[in-house]
């Protein structure tokens, strides 16, 4: 089987069966998993479709995380503006900083190690710069007042949010099915794996980077905005750490580098293993991240496809073609 | 189609490519020949757009070209191989092609379509849909001639496309190369297999540490002394003249 | 605001002696650079490890900091040799992105687990000689950080001495520009490779030890540190050690300098901006054209 056509069916059949679960259970502690799976989810489809599609690593993706939070919130606070809307905008301001930091890196011709190394840079001046400015909130943080009504982006209902926070990963996931059949797709994939080849065959480097990561920003940018407006508190830490960074990131290296299915199935994982480390060891601050770090390590050396690329050489040794 | 005047390219105090001027005519295959490190690769890289000059114009179906991106002179029209072939791992061959065929057609199907085409052409069609990290090196030339030309090139820049191949490979190269040319795609091919040199082309120019040393029709370099004295050091030509005169 | 120039000597003075440990963590960085061309994220987890080892080692052995140079060094030699060897090098399979992910992963491995043993609390040491200090007349100069340039200096120096003058230093230089050949004549390239991370991991151990008796450690202190060291590596250019000293010394002039006009909270957010204008605007070429 191709890599698209299972990345479709296991996207499908996960996203159908994660729909269904509220109908199931009210719980709050399943529906909080599945909340902050989702956000996860969306976080590490914009990373994967920057990394895994086009090569670039970024390890800064905090910051597009941290501005569609911070955004949306402070567009609704500050501005009075209605919180969707505020949310879109969130959205429209991560791809707008995702689109400098790419110009200013990309224009640089940073590659490689260089622009991980300098995205982390920037997500960490923004964690800094929100932390000391009182307009943010600063050190104390960002509280969204607690107004539950359906114009406010707020619910009653956890299983009314679940359903958003799903259908948009849904979205994001259909999205790239589509991109991986189209120009965009086959340019992203050419840059990735030989530049200069690309380059030779007409395709606009610099500007096709630059399309990723506005795009990869602003998918992550409404993870945060998701996360803003389900938990109604930011500081810096939170929209701004590296700990969003690293998931984003490792989500996807385990759910499968560049594939359509891979984020999901990352996040998912990450967040089983995370509860696990948490049931088993308490609350040692640290310990998921041990984890996440040495599943990162061993899925590098004996797993390079992840999940999906696993799942895809079993069905093609069945015979499957 | 393509001229170069007086192109220079200085790499820290080393004259890598030194006042190169040539002219390339419309339809022909035109070769560029020279010792190894006499600059053809970077001269290869001025024309394709993939280093700046230091000095020097190149003009491109009579435009001035010689400061725009490597991407924008492709859109004109002048595609390149590379002499290190490294197809798009992870992509199937006709993938491999296809991202050259979406430079002139955007929809999916169009591009996937021409990729086909253009693999009928170099013989690839068999191995269309393997990937094309399973390709032999002789497979790997083929495909990077392929995605240069399903850019649909006016002018096409080959760099060592025969280098690694054996006799066989390389006779089976030959009326690809001239079915390009005959199909009205011009070719500038740097080459050292001399056979396909002599077969080939019309026109040869020859490069020496940087200068342009001579040029003309394959068989009048071939018995260019200079030539002879770039590729086998000084005195080579008298040396040779001498043998054959007590022959 | 102007100062008056005793106070600017001074800040130059502490800034050569800041630049020094600097430079001892860039060396590692940039000889693990130079010989494996790879980055390795996880110096800066390395550099916070050996400060904890540093910490636990006078906390609870009460062993003097500079003391532990001879535990330390050692061991995070034999450690940074196995990682690379038996983790990083295998893992990997020879792409630059692969050993970025997998750096990366240890990094956050070491670094979490320390912040699981020791909290995120920032630790210190109390030494007799904190803050003993030598009149120079117009300043005072402080004693722990005199011998920390004096070491940093005798490092380096034994350093630049192994890759000169010695054959594993040969084998470590023939390895750096062309392992295809070396492994032709004999040499282990893998071995050699390991060797150079582990002498990188010694830098940090040393650094380490230099800079307890002054200073404070916390589990994600090693990243400011890094950051400067890629700054001064960046502007020094890649793999070179004279270029990673010089660059090391005029950074921390410079960050002593700055200190005199900027507050502390900003000296830290100036160190990442510091970074980022160095990579976008580095002259191209600086290190090679495969940035």
């Amino acid at each position: 089987m191709r890599q698209e056509r299972l990345s479709l069916v296991l996207s499908v059949g996960l996203l159908a069966g994660l729909a269904v679960v509220p109908l199931v259970t009210a719980a709050n502690t399943v529906l909080n998993f599945l909340v902050f799976a989702m956000i996860l989810a969306l976080a590490a489809h914009g990373w994967n479709l920057l990394a895994g599609y086009a090569g670039q690593f970024s390890f800064g993706h905090a910051a597009f995380f941290g501005v569609g939070a911070y955004g949306g919130a402070l567009l609704q606070m500050r501005a009075g503006i209605n919180p969707w809307v505020a949310f879109l905008g969130g959205i429209m301001l991560a791809g707008i900083v995702g689109a400098v930091i790419g110009a200013l890196s990309f224009r640089a011709d940073l590659r490689g190690s260089y622009f991980s190394l300098v995205t982390l840079a920037f997500a960490e001046v923004l964690r800094i710069l929100v932390n000391a400015t009182p307009a943010t909130g600063g050190a104390a943080g960002l509280l969204i007042p607690l107004d539950v009504r359906f114009a406010n982006f707020q619910f009653a209902s956890r299983a009314a949010f679940y359903w958003i926070a799903l259908a948009l990963v849904a979205l994001v996931t259909l999205l790239m099915l589509v991109i991986e059949n189209t120009r965009f797709g086959a340019y992203l994939t050419a840059i990735r794996e030989n530049e200069d080849a690309a380059r030779a065959l007409g395709v606009d480097v610099f500007a096709e980077k630059i399309k990723a990561m506005t795009l990869s920003a602003a998918i992550t940018g409404a993870a945060g905005g998701l996360y803003a407006q389900y938990f109604l508190y930011l500081d810096a830490n939170i929209g701004f750490g590296p700990w969003i960074s690293i998931e984003a990131l490792v989500a996807p290296i385990i759910g499968g580098l560049g594939t359509a299915a891979g984020p999901l199935v990352g996040a998912l994982a990450l967040q089983m293993l995370g509860e696990m480390s948490k049931t088993v060891a308490g609350r040692i601050p640290g310990i998921d991240l041990v984890l996440f770090g040495l599943l990162l390590v061993l899925v590098i050396a004996f797993m390079r496809r992840g999940v999906v690329g696993q799942l895809q050489r079993l069905a093609m040794a069945r015979g499957g073609a | 189609m393509l001229e170069t005047h007086a192109l220079t390219k200085h790499f820290g105090g080393l004259r890598a490519v030194d006042g190169a001027t040539l002219s390339v005519e419309a339809g022909t295959i035109t070769g560029l020949i020279g010792p190894n490190g006499a600059g053809k690769t970077t001269l290869f890289a001025m024309i394709s757009g993939f280093e700046e000059p230091t000095s020097g114009t190149v003009t491109f179906a009579g435009e001035d070209v010689t400061r725009e991106s490597a991407h924008k002179r492709a859109r004109r029209g002048i595609a390149r191989t590379f002499q290190i072939v490294r197809p798009f791992a992870g992509l199937t061959v006709r993938q491999n092609i296809a991202v050259g065929a979406y430079l002139r057609h955007p929809s999916r199907t169009d591009a996937l379509r021409k990729a086909e085409e253009v693999a009928q052409q170099v013989g690839l069609a068999p191995q269309i849909d393997r990937p094309a990290s399973e390709l032999t090196v002789a497979g790997r030339k083929r495909l990077e001639l392929a995605r240069a030309l399903a850019i649909e090139p006016k002018l096409l820049l080959l760099d060592e496309v025969l280098a690694g191949l054996n006799p066989s490979e390389i006779r089976d190269m030959l009326p690809v190369l001239r079915s390009v040319r005959d199909g009205g795609i011009t070719i500038l091919m740097v080459e050292h297999v001399m056979q396909a040199i002599m077969s080939l082309c019309d026109v040869v120019h020859v490069l020496a540490q940087g200068v342009m040393i001579a040029q003309g029709t394959p068989d009048e370099i071939a018995r260019d002394p200079r030539v002879i004295e770039a590729y086998l050091g000084a005195g080579a030509a008298k040396r040779l003249e001498a043998a054959r005169a007590h022959a | 605001m102007m100062f008056s120039p005793e106070i600017v000597m001074a800040a130059v003075l502490n800034g050569v002696m800041t630049g020094s440990v600097y430079a001892l963590i860039a060396l590692g960085l940039t000889l693990v650079y130079g010989v494996l061309h790879i980055i390795n994220f996880a110096h800066g987890a390395m550099l916070t490890a050996a400060m904890f080892a540093v910490f636990v080692g006078h906390a609870v052995f009460r062993i003097d900091p500079y003391a532990m140079i001879a535990v330390v060094a050692p061991l995070f030699f034999a450690l940074g040799y196995a990682l690379q060897r038996w983790v990083i090098g295998p893992a990997a399979h020879g792409s630059e992105s692969n050993v970025l992910l997998v750096t990366l992963g240890l990094s956050i491995m070491i670094e979490n687990a320390l912040l699981a043993g020791f909290r995120s609390d920032t630790r210190s040491i109390d030494v007799p000689y904190a803050f003993s200090s030598l009149d120079l007349g117009f300043t005072f100069l402080s004693v722990p950080r005199l011998v920390a340039f004096g070491v940093s200096i005798a490092v380096a120096f034994l350093l630049w001495l192994l890759l000169a003058r010695t054959d594993a230093g040969k084998a470590i230089r023939a390895v750096a520009k062309e392992p295809t050949g070396a492994e032709l004549v004999g040499i282990r390239v893998e071995h050699v490779f390991a060797v150079t991370f582990g002498l990188g991991a010694a830098c940090v151990a040393v650094a380490a030890c230099l800079l307890m008796p002054t200073f404070y450690v916390s589990p994600r202190i090693g990243n400011a540190f890094v950051l400067v060291a890629f700054t001064i590596v960046v502007l020094g250019g890649m793999g070179s050690i004279p270029g990673a000293v010089l660059g090391a010394l005029f950074v921390g002039v410079v960050e002593s300098l700055s200190g005199l006009f900027f507050n502390e909270s900003l000296a830290q957010l100036g160190v990442f901006l510091i970074f980022i204008l160095v990579l976008l605007l580095r002259p191209r070429g600086l290190f090679g054209a495969k940035a």
